[in-house]
């Protein structure tokens, strides 16, 4: 069918350069196949959402030249530190930053998947964040007196792309509890999604099933790709792969390392796909 | 207690200031208080919930990303903890870079949900292990998160104390000033003034952080360091591995 049609080279194709593309953290479900074909496709000028943040995923993208825009609540490598790609690129100005805070590109998502232009939000004021973005608004609580909000606008991503633990073949795609995938497909114009296996059964079929699963609806195309996290991991299936992990941290704080990082693990082998 | 570990320490201090409450959350790069609210738990006889970020075994949450913040928003959070690439004596914090923004000349990961948890959390405990007048500076460069609000701002939250590899600070949030709390053992006043950037209170005699006694360290080697290894297991293995 269809949707189930796509290899991960395919969906690279499909995400246009320029695309706003929205993703999610490394503890979530990180499409990691795809990036790695998006950099070998060489896409260009993408403007990242973190949803809220991002790890590895926008390292890779930034330190290869994909990006023009990043915006996020914060770029971590977890327990490793700084993304080193991200900092070289923060400290040249070679990308252009919005930096935000979690519940801000949550705010702006919902905003979008509810069809409105922004949604009010608690805190900010008195940070640098809000002096910063020209795109949020200092507002009044219409129903109260004297109570400043600020205003965040809907962010409706061009792309949401992740990976998941199983899809079937009508393109539902089971989360868990990864809700913030589900908040991703409704936001975004066009949703691609990787999955460890594509199954026959109908994933809505069971209740239990269906309350942690999107519905196709939402989903533009579904590749199957077995360890398609690698090397990040994927809740309930695998471990990030922190040799491998902590390998590209060293390789990527230089720019050596990091064309050398590609060369191994992105542009020769197929085999890791 | 002589084999204490800095870091057993700084755990179990930590741990004293979450006693009694419902619902402690954690967020990113937080191995230490996370042990910390762990304990609380495992002392709590079921009392207290802990939402650990980035864990799958240790969180009450289901509704993806978006639920800590909304959560935090309904008051149903008692505590969370923030860090600060630079923190200032007004407990101002700054996760975004030193220099002038955007091209800082160093930059940290990013605000994450510091701008927005710091207003609407009672108990929010800044913790920061490097005590140096590089990290605690008399004005941070990017205001992530401000330590105070005017009083039309809605603001149930805000920093409840400052811990360091060095010492605890309180915070008086009508003064905008930290108050020396206590000194770890092995370091002195002094060494605080010369290592911190900004001015603060000190009570004439300034207590020892006390240290945790054998019980608390059995079950932090124990229990707590399986529990906080499965979200941190660098962490975990460079603590807990010789213990």
């Amino acid at each position: 069918m269809a949707f189930t049609s796509h290899d991960i080279e395919q969906i690279a194709a499909r995400i246009p350069d320029g695309a706003k593309i929205a993703l999610p953290p490394d503890y979530s479900g990180c499409a990691m196949a795809v990036i790695r074909a998006l950099i070998r496709r060489g896409a260009k000028n993408l403007h990242i959402v973190g949803v809220p943040s991002v790890g590895l995923q926008g390292d890779m993208l930034i330190g290869a030249g994909c990006v023009a825009t990043l915006e996020t609540a914060a770029v971590t490598m977890g327990e490793l530190g700084i993304a080193p790609r991200f900092i070289n690129a923060a400290k040249q100005g070679s990308i252009k930053l919005l930096d935000g805070t979690c519940p801000a590109i949550h705010a702006g998502l919902q905003a979008a998947e509810k069809g409105i232009p922004y949604m009010p939000l608690r805190g900010l004021l008195g940070s640098d964040l809000l002096e910063h973005r020209e795109d949020w608004k200092r507002g009044e609580n219409p129903f109260g007196e004297d109570d400043p909000l600020v205003l965040i606008p809907a962010i409706k991503p061009d792309v949401a792309l992740f990976h998941v633990a199983k899809a079937d073949r009508k393109g539902n795609a089971w989360i868990g509890v990864r809700r913030e995938l589900m908040l991703m497909a409704h936001a975004a114009k066009q949703t691609f999604i990787t999955a460890e296996e594509i199954v026959d059964e109908d994933l809505l079929a069971d209740e239990i099933v269906a309350a942690g699963t999107i519905p196709g609806l939402y989903v533009t195309a579904v590749a199957e790709a077995k360890q398609g996290a690698w090397p990040v991991g994927l809740g309930g299936r695998y471990a990030p792969d922190a040799a491998h992990i902590a390998h590209y941290y060293e390789q990527a704080r230089s720019d050596d390392g990091f064309q050398r990082y590609l060369a191994d693990h992105v542009h020769a082998p197929k085999a890791a796909e | 207690m002589t084999d204490c570990k800095p870091e057993e320490l700084l755990i179990a201090s930590i741990a004293d200031m979450l006693t009694g409450l419902r619902h402690v959350a954690v967020g990113n790069s937080s191995p230490i208080p996370g042990a910390a609210a762990l304990l609380t738990r495992a002392r709590s006889k079921g009392e207290l919930r802990v939402s650990l970020l980035g864990s799958r075994k240790h969180t009450a949450f289901t509704d993806g990303g978006k639920e800590l913040f909304d959560c935090a928003a309904e008051g149903r959070i008692d505590a969370f903890f923030l860090g600060g690439g630079q923190i200032d004596g007004e407990a101002n914090i700054n996760l975004v870079g030193i220099g002038d923004y955007p091209q800082t000349k160093v930059r940290f990961p990013g605000s994450f949900g510091s701008a927005y948890l710091y207003f609407l959390i009672p108990r929010v405990i800044l913790f920061r292990e490097e005590h140096t007048d590089r990290v605690l500076v008399p004005k941070v460069d990017f205001i992530s998160a401000p330590g105070t609000s005017p009083a039309n701002v809605y603001r149930p939250g805000g920093p409840h104390a400052l811990v360091t590899g060095r010492c605890i600070f309180d915070f008086d949030k009508a003064a905008k000033r930290f108050t020396l709390r206590s000194v770890h053992p092995g370091h002195t006043v002094q060494e605080i003034r010369e290592n911190t950037g900004f001015d603060f209170d000190e009570p004439a005699k300034v207590p020892e952080t006390p240290t945790p006694d054998a019980g608390t360290l059995a079950l932090i080697r124990g229990r707590i360091g399986e529990e906080i290894a499965e979200t941190y297991p660098a962490f975990a293995a460079r603590v807990f591995a010789a213990a």
